[in-house]
């Protein structure tokens, strides 16, 4: 069922690389440059063939992610980094935001990224919904298995941006967040675990009333 | 625009770029040169291509390399579990901190120093004897890195996101826990801006432990959910 075996390892290193430390460290400088937003990123990731994500370190998914970012963006272009054309250096562009190490621990602690939503939550805690069957070509939050399934709202969790139309350049759009718990039943059928409930973190507008 | 400076690194581009190199011979860096000897290592391929992409930001001013320096130091020295089994003691041993954690986790985690990337918001989810809480995150791998460092492989693994919300219980079995078939599980699907810590239960036994001793009880693991507070103490 699914994936298959866990490949734990005890006593694991934080990194099992030298490339891994500079490659986290690369890609959280990069994001600091306000080019893109997170929900840019997770899509850049989700953009990596099936088949060379499934086989990916998760450092070199950011890797693959980042190239992406930076030539689309138009910070890099494909030949710089493969070496098939010469580099170009600007004088410094005013728009990017360099990270600085006096910088770091702010940037790493920033406090909670809530965004201020112009209407009062649609749902109430105990509301019964049910998740759109929704299947964007693009970003979405809404996991695959958790479409067409009623559930119960369990918490408003405040508002945040939309990653289905912020991972896209089309704004925060920020929406009410709730916690919605479904039963094990509900989303893996008759054989599911009867002790088991999930919930999964929804934007208002993948729920109806159910 | 001005086209500057020579290679620094050779990043062996993929195959079919090869023919267009019209630098494919450049030198290495003294310090580099291990590369060549690793020739069929897929992680010294790696190697060259983080370098060569940080040498090309640093050179285009767009990244300081001393603050790539400084969030490695972080997540190596300051920031890791240890965080996290700090705030796990003091809701063991302090009522008012517990109560303030399940409602508003953020905050009272926020009073110990420690405060979330990308300011996410956190939830604390408290193991009873009834009901056993797990975490996932399987649309990527959303993490708590504010209380918990940076995410072991197995949680970014698609074994661990596809299983954790169908099978709970398979899982844990991996990682040596049963739990009673009653126990009930309940499992945190990672997919906004919330990041969740497990609180487990504490162990009976350790009833005349102080809370720095009690932190040195909980794992890493447990506070994922895939692993239980013992009094043995974890490997680290």
């Amino acid at each position: 069922m699914g994936f298959g075996a866990l490949n734990i390892e005890r006593n694991e290193p934080v990194f099992h690389h030298e490339w891994e430390k500079r490659a986290l460290g690369l890609s959280l400088c990069a994001a600091c440059l306000g080019q893109w937003t997170i929900d840019e990123s997770r899509h850049a990731y989700e953009r990596i063939s099936p088949r060379a994500y499934l086989r990916a370190s998760y450092y070199e998914i950011w890797m693959r992610g980042l190239d992406t970012l930076l030539v689309e963006n138009g910070l890099v272009a494909v030949g710089e980094i493969y070496g098939t054309e010469p580099r170009f250096f600007s004088e410094g562009d005013n728009a990017l935001i360099v990270l600085r190490p006096s910088d770091v621990d702010e940037m790493l602690s920033s406090g909670p990224s809530e965004r201020t939503c112009g209407r009062p939550p649609a749902f109430r805690v105990g509301d019964r919904v049910e998740t759109k069957n929704l299947n964007p070509k693009g970003h979405t939050r809404l996991p695959g298995y958790a479409r067409s399934k009623r559930g119960l709202i369990e918490r408003v969790q405040g508002s945040y941006a939309f990653p289905d139309t912020n991972a896209h350049g089309l704004g925060a759009n920020p929406q009410w967040v709730y916690t919605v718990v479904f039963s094990g039943r509900e989303v893996w059928g008759e054989g599911a675990d009867p002790t088991l409930t999930i919930s999964i973190d929804a934007f208002e507008s993948y729920l109806s009333r159910a | 625009m001005l086209p500057t400076r020579s290679w620094r690194f050779k990043l062996r581009p993929p195959v079919e770029m090869e023919s267009l190199m019209t630098n494919s011979h450049g030198g290495h860096d003294n310090d580099h040169s291990h590369l060549e000897n690793d020739h069929e290592n897929h992680y010294s391929d790696m190697e060259a291509r983080v370098r060569a992409l940080e040498t090309l930001l640093t050179e285009k001013g767009m990244i300081d390399p001393a603050a790539i320096s400084e969030i490695i130091e972080t997540y190596e020295k300051r920031v890791g579990p240890r965080n996290g089994a700090a705030v796990v003691a003091k809701a063991w041993t302090d009522a008012g901190f517990a109560g303030w954690l399940a409602k508003d986790a953020t905050s009272a985690i926020a009073s110990l120093g420690f405060g979330e990337r990308y300011g996410s918001r956190m939830r604390a989810v408290f193991n009873s004897a009834d009901e056993h809480n797990m975490v996932v995150c399987t649309l990527c791998s959303c993490y708590p890195w504010a209380v918990l460092g940076l995410p072991p492989v197995w949680y970014k693994s698609p074994a661990y996101r596809s299983r954790a919300v169908m099978d709970p219980r398979s899982i844990l079995s991996e990682f040596g826990v049963t739990l009673p078939a009653t126990t009930r599980i309940r499992v945190w699907d990672s997919t906004a801006e919330l990041r969740y810590l497990v609180i487990p239960t504490r162990p009976t036994e350790a009833k005349c432990m102080d809370e720095r001793e009690l932190a040195k009880l909980v794992s890493r693991d447990a506070m994922i959910g895939t692993g239980l507070v013992t009094t043995v103490k974890p490997s680290p």
